[in-house]
């Protein structure tokens, strides 16, 4: 081995890392991305080596683990030699951060996603009005401020009358 | 206590608090009054357990004796939980638990509230996560507590007892011990007379909406930070570390 191996150019850039992740599904809603849900914080590239900044979404979430090996696999596979996770607490990972392609992807997928934002008065507040990610109906109500993850809430539509989920804003 | 443990030990009593309640609701998973309410409880214990894992894991860090959350968690003895005793009172009726989560949520919001803007830049990363959740459990047992209060003369009167017999554990929350004056001058931590006022006024005007009444502040129980614990903190202990006690290191 020569010198020069120790000063080639990596052969990606940053751009490039944020189509990898793109690619990586929240396991367990797999219809969007990390970087949909806004949980990535940076990219840092210094040769052969990338660290990715990443936000956990709930305290307890069992799939932060889950997507910070993904994406340590990920960026390997795609022959990075040196690629680490670091856990960004701050400022706190919100539903606000939620991309608006992201938005989209849920409610294709049966999931309505936040409505309004995640301050105080809107987390202590009542229930909102939620609209119906099958038939956009406005006619909606509640069933349970929780579902099958930490994520989401249970509502149903009045119009359509098929149970939905509601990505709940936090 | 010198100034270079109380950080630590402060920590530990979070962790100590979201872990002992988070347990206890574990153990209605598969047992809650309806569908809605078995979701809602396993959603809080597991946010309890989250929060507790990033107090333990900062507690470990500044202690510097090598010891993990698991170590903390699972390798400690009943006296060296130093949780409050009202988080350690068995689940009850629903009632029971449903008060119980409201008058902590409703401290424990306020403490994580000014931890945010405490000196300690970790723990107050941590904090601004964790309130985030604790607000979202804070308005569901709110509204249960007003859907009891103010539901039939057999729920309210029940929820009323769970308050009588409950109140005596909340003078505890609010009794500071040397750690709690070193968080408060060092780092700007939570001034708990300043905390006081504001969760009799939170939980007065709760209640108000309940139709129900404040419990005369009467005999306080305590000595939970000291880890002078109820008879009941014992056998949840037993549960919870059985399988690391019986198989040490087991992992998967």
């Amino acid at each position: 081995m020569t010198m020069s191996a120790f000063t080639v150019e990596n052969s990606f850039s940053e751009q490039q890392v944020w189509d990898w992740l793109q690619e990586i599904p929240d396991p367990e809603v797999p219809i969007v991305s990390v970087v949909d849900l806004g949980m990535i914080r940076g990219i840092s590239i210094e040769q052969d080596a990338v660290e990715v900044a990443v936000s956990p979404t709930y305290s307890g979430c069992p799939a932060t683990e889950v997507i910070e090996r993904s994406i340590v696999a990920e960026l390997q596979r795609r022959g990075v030699a040196n690629a680490s996770v670091k856990r960004v607490l701050s400022p706190p990972w919100t539903t606000d951060w939620i991309s608006d392609a992201g938005k989209q992807k849920l409610r294709r997928y049966g999931i309505a996603p936040p409505v309004g934002s995640s301050s105080k008065r809107d987390l202590l507040g009542g229930p909102k009005l939620v609209p119906c990610p099958r038939c956009g109906g406005t006619q909606t109500s509640l069933v349970s401020e929780f579902g099958s993850t930490a994520c989401k809430a249970s509502y149903k539509c009045d119009d359509c009358l098929e149970p939905f989920e509601y990505f709940k804003c936090i | 206590m010198s100034m270079n443990q109380a950080p630590s030990r402060y920590l530990l009593r979070l962790g100590d608090n979201a872990l002992i309640l988070g347990q206890r609701l574990i153990e209605i998973v598969a047992d809650g009054p309806e569908l809605e309410e078995e979701l809602a409880n396993a959603n809080f214990a597991l946010d309890y357990l989250g929060q507790a894992r990033m107090f333990y894991t900062y507690a470990g860090e500044l202690e510097n004796q090598g010891r993990t959350e698991d170590d903390f968690a699972f390798l400690r003895g009943n006296m060296e939980f130093q949780n409050l005793l009202l988080l350690e009172q068995p689940n009850g009726h629903f009632g029971d638990t449903i008060v119980r989560q409201f008058l902590f949520d409703s401290y424990y919001m306020l403490q994580l509230e000014a931890l945010c803007e405490c000196d300690d830049k970790r723990l107050a990363e941590i904090a601004a996560r964790a309130v985030k959740e604790i607000r979202y459990h804070l308005r569901h047992v709110t509204q249960w507590l007003v859907r009891l209060g103010d539901g039939t003369e057999e729920s309210h009167q029940r929820v009323q007892e769970s308050l009588a017999w409950l109140w005596r554990y909340t003078g505890e929350m609010f009794a500071g011990d040397p750690v709690d004056d070193i968080v408060r001058d060092e780092l700007k931590g939570p001034d708990l007379q300043v905390i006081h006022d504001e969760w009799r006024k939170d939980v007065r005007a709760a209640l108000d909406e309940a139709t129900l009444e404040l419990p005369v502040d009467e005999w306080m129980q305590s000595g939970g930070r000291e880890g002078r614990h109820t008879e009941h903190l014992g056998y949840l202990i037993a549960e919870m570390q059985y399988l690391q006690r019986a198989y040490p290191g087991a992992s998967w």
